[in-house]
């Protein structure tokens, strides 16, 4: 915007120079750019709330998101002395009695309990334990601080004779820090500077992003089997039965996402309508497990999301016209080599919509995977909404939510680069 | 992050048109049965006693609702039910309004476990081990809970690490005074994952009480871990759902009041609802066991052996350990989610 209006301002003066009657065309020409300022002025009014809708809707909530991913203030705003005091340490052997003193001079100087607890937190991510050493100490050395703080601590607790409990508290005087980032693709930061794995038994959130690109990857597929036919179909048939038939796929997506996934609790359990009826015709004669596994899982996410795979691949199919079909047939081709060669080409950039909607929309589910799926089916957003509910570590649920937009965007990048993002969205 | 920053963008706007908003005071428990009992016993009393309006909201527990309340300054929960770990996080974070025990009217009365720094004890629950004494009979302990061959059939747990790595090791034989030591070490908790993998196959994971009720009920599972008052509500409906007292896991639930709301008369109905008359009358209802030592005595003799603060039920009752799982959630839960999705 901002160049528009300068190669506005400048255009001026250029013709002004070129002709030759001096005053009456830099008349003109202030009146010119004045005109185009106001028009300036009032596209900027106009495309005002489109910009502030952006600002407030995704780049402040992404930004607070990316920032929360590496923010790392709780150490910093809770031991400044401490960190003054380890600055020379070379992280071997237990610190300097001056460090002792600094993080006993630190707790008696925070004023609000906060703080302390927020650092108390923040350091128990790395060491377990670490949050109730803290408040030990600083309930002790509150209540009554010693002469030599070093053996005051030390009586608190042999663990402050541990130079790696310092270390982390040396490391994390950093603003910033990698470490909810390395969390979130199970690795930890090494003790001597590097990055190693996580113990085996910690190891989470590789496996989770696995299960949720294949989950996400099958429904996006099944989704596009089903919908295409009935796209085709809706098509096809024309005037008010077609109307009717995208009716009763758009009925469901009028419906709340709770009251669809809920219902598919009630017909898929183990005495809901689908087994009681297989039974009653005796194609089985022991209740399936429908739900509260994959299979559910799909179900109820291959339902819910078809309309975003239909829409797009009607909206394309209506613009192709009958007579390219009819032109292949003419000359010749079979409704195979027809359907392979002309009409499916065609249909690609529906399908390619569909399915780059639908994949992404699934990746984030969460509703329907915590109430239909199994142990074994959460998909990432379930970590999501755990650190960010029950345990408050928003650093965590902020790398987690990076780690999922960084391969939803790797994905868009190397699709747009094989199919072309303007095909996609409809523009070419 | 989007929806809150949206929660967060509404309540501003909220604030901004009402500028003279006088609210109702508003208490928050977790729903179900238990806040059908609060409003019975509790909530409805205190209205008539007080003569003014109040308004009564549920959630499922975390703190993330509090914080931003209290954080925005947009606070609408007065008085909030929490669990012991959530009110000492939210205490340490000071979203939570002090309790000064010194000037409190019930302060005498009240048992000193349920005097918190941020709330006071609102009553105490256990978790047990509960089977259909229709359909199964003779299960007396956790390790009988591990027996597949005497006892076939599905086994009800829930899905959190916290208090099922406990079932874990009690079934395992380790004692309820040394079990925290036990769990805090790394061997402790490869035995108490050890022990889980045994049944595995058999375990069917509940998140909610009522779940596991509605399981006994239709047969889906033989046994499975419980809440006492879940138990005695099925039963007073018809079902003959029994429990196992050994070795019950007991915690407190506590009312704690966030900054920024109605502080006096949040602490008005705390302070009503640990009295002893409505405590007894909760009890009855619900057979949770009380914080008000008077209301303890008053309780009916024939509810009394029931609550979990009876002393029969009390002999080898493990006691959960707070301070152990404020340090150890988040890495437990993290080896407990691993663990259950492999």
């Amino acid at each position: 915007m901002a160049r528009a209006m300068t190669s506005a301002v400048f255009t001026g003066p250029r013709i002004g120079a070129v002709d030759g009657q001096q005053g009456r065309v830099s008349a003109l020409a202030t009146g010119f750019r004045a005109d185009r300022r106001r028009q300036t002025i009032g596209s900027l009014f106009l495309i005002g709330p489109l910009v502030a809708f952006i600002v407030f809707a995704f780049v402040l909530p992404l930004g607070t998101m990316l920032f929360h991913a590496i923010n790392n203030p709780e150490v910093r705003n809770a031991f400044p002395m401490t960190l003054a005091s380890l600055e020379d340490w070379d992280g071997t052997g237990t610190p300097p009695d001056a460090a002792f003193d600094a993080l006993a001079a630190d707790i008696r100087a925070s004023a609000d309990p906060k703080t302390m607890a927020e650092a108390g937190r923040r350091l128990n991510y790395e060491i377990t334990g670490f949050r109730s050493l803290l408040a030990k100490t600083v309930r002790t050395v509150r209540a009554a601080p010693e002469k030599s703080a070093r053996i005051q601590l030390l009586a608190i607790d042999g663990n402050w004779d541990n130079p790696a409990y310092w270390r982390v508290i040396q490391r994390n005087g950093a603003p910033l820090t990698a470490f909810y980032l390395l969390s979130a693709v199970d690795l930890r930061p090494g003790e001597n500077g590097g990055v190693q794995m996580a113990p085996r038994e910690e190891r989470l959130f590789l496996s989770t992003l696995m299960r949720t690109l294949t989950i996400s990857a099958l429904v996006t597929v099944i989704c596009l089997f089903v919908a295409y036919p009935i796209a085709n179909a809706i098509v096809a048939i024309g005037g008010r039965f077609s109307a009717i038939m995208l009716a009763c796929v758009l009925l469901p997506f009028w419906t709340s996402l709770l009251v669809r996934t809920s219902a598919w609790i009630v017909i898929l359990q183990k005495e809901g309508v689908v087994n009681r009826l297989l039974q009653a015709l005796n194609i089985t004669n022991a209740p399936l497990e429908l739900v509260f596994n994959r299979t559910g899982l799909y179900i109820a996410m291959v339902h819910i999301l078809l309309p975003f795979m239909v829409l797009p691949l009607v909206s394309v199919m209506k613009g192709i016209s009958p007579s390219y079909v009819k032109a292949s047939a003419s000359l010749g081709a079979g409704p195979v080599t027809t359907f392979l060669r002309v009409y499916l080409p065609l249909t690609l950039p529906g399908v390619g919509a569909g399915c780059l909607l639908t994949f992404i929309i699934s990746a984030g589910y969460y509703v329907t995977p915590t109430l239909v799926g199994g142990a074994s089916d959460q998909m990432l957003s379930y970590f999501v909404a755990f650190y960010a509910n029950t345990t408050i570590n928003w650093g965590m649920s902020a790398a987690l939510g990076v780690l999922l937009l960084t391969c939803i965007l790797a994905l868009y990048g190397i699709v747009g680069r094989i199919v072309g993002i303007g095909r996609i969205v409809g523009m070419e | 992050m989007r929806t809150r920053f949206f929660a967060m963008m509404a309540s501003a706007a909220l604030v901004v048109a009402s500028p003279a908003l006088s609210r109702d005071l508003t208490v928050v428990g977790f729903g179900g049965a238990t806040q059908e009992a609060m409003r019975q016993t509790l909530f409805e009393p205190y209205r008539n006693k007080v003569g003014t309006p109040l308004l009564e909201e549920s959630y499922t527990g975390g703190i993330a609702k509090v914080k931003a309340m209290v954080e925005t300054g947009t606070t609408t929960w007065d008085v909030v039910q929490m669990d012991e770990n959530e009110m000492i996080l939210a205490c340490d974070q000071g979203l939570l309004e002090p309790f000064d025990w010194a000037s409190l009217p019930n302060s005498a009365e009240i048992i000193a476990a349920a005097k918190s720094d941020c709330g006071v004890g609102a009553f105490v629950w256990s978790k047990i081990l509960a089977y259909d004494g229709d359909k199964t009979s003779g299960v007396t302990s956790w390790a009988d809970f591990w027996n597949l061959e005497k006892w076939p059939g599905k086994r009800g747990l829930r899905k959190q690490a916290r208090m099922t790595l406990e079932v874990a090791l009690l079934a395992d034989g380790v004692k309820p005074e040394e079990l925290y030591a036990v769990l805090a070490t790394k061997e402790g908790q490869d035995r108490a994952f050890a022990k889980l993998d045994e049944i595995k196959p058999s375990i069917q994971w509940w998140e909610s009480g009522a779940q596991p009720m509605e399981w006994l009920a239709s047969g889906e599972v033989t046994m499975t871990s419980a809440y006492n008052g879940r138990v005695i509500a099925a039963n007073q409906q018809g079902r003959h759902f029994t429990m196992s007292w050994t070795n019950q896991l007991y915690a407190m639930d506590f009312w704690a009041i966030p900054k920024g709301g109605n502080r006096d008369q949040a602490f008005d109905i705390v302070n009503f609802m640990t009295s002893p008359d409505p405590q007894k009358a909760f009890a009855e209802k619900m057979v949770y066991g009380v914080t008000n030592a008077k209301a303890m005595d008053s309780i009916s003799a024939d509810i009394k052996p029931q609550l979990p603060t009876a002393e029969e039920n009390m002999a080898g009752a493990l006691a959960v350990s707070t301070p152990f799982w404020v340090d150890h959630e988040e890495e437990l839960q993290q080896r407990f989610n691993r663990w259950v999705a492999q």
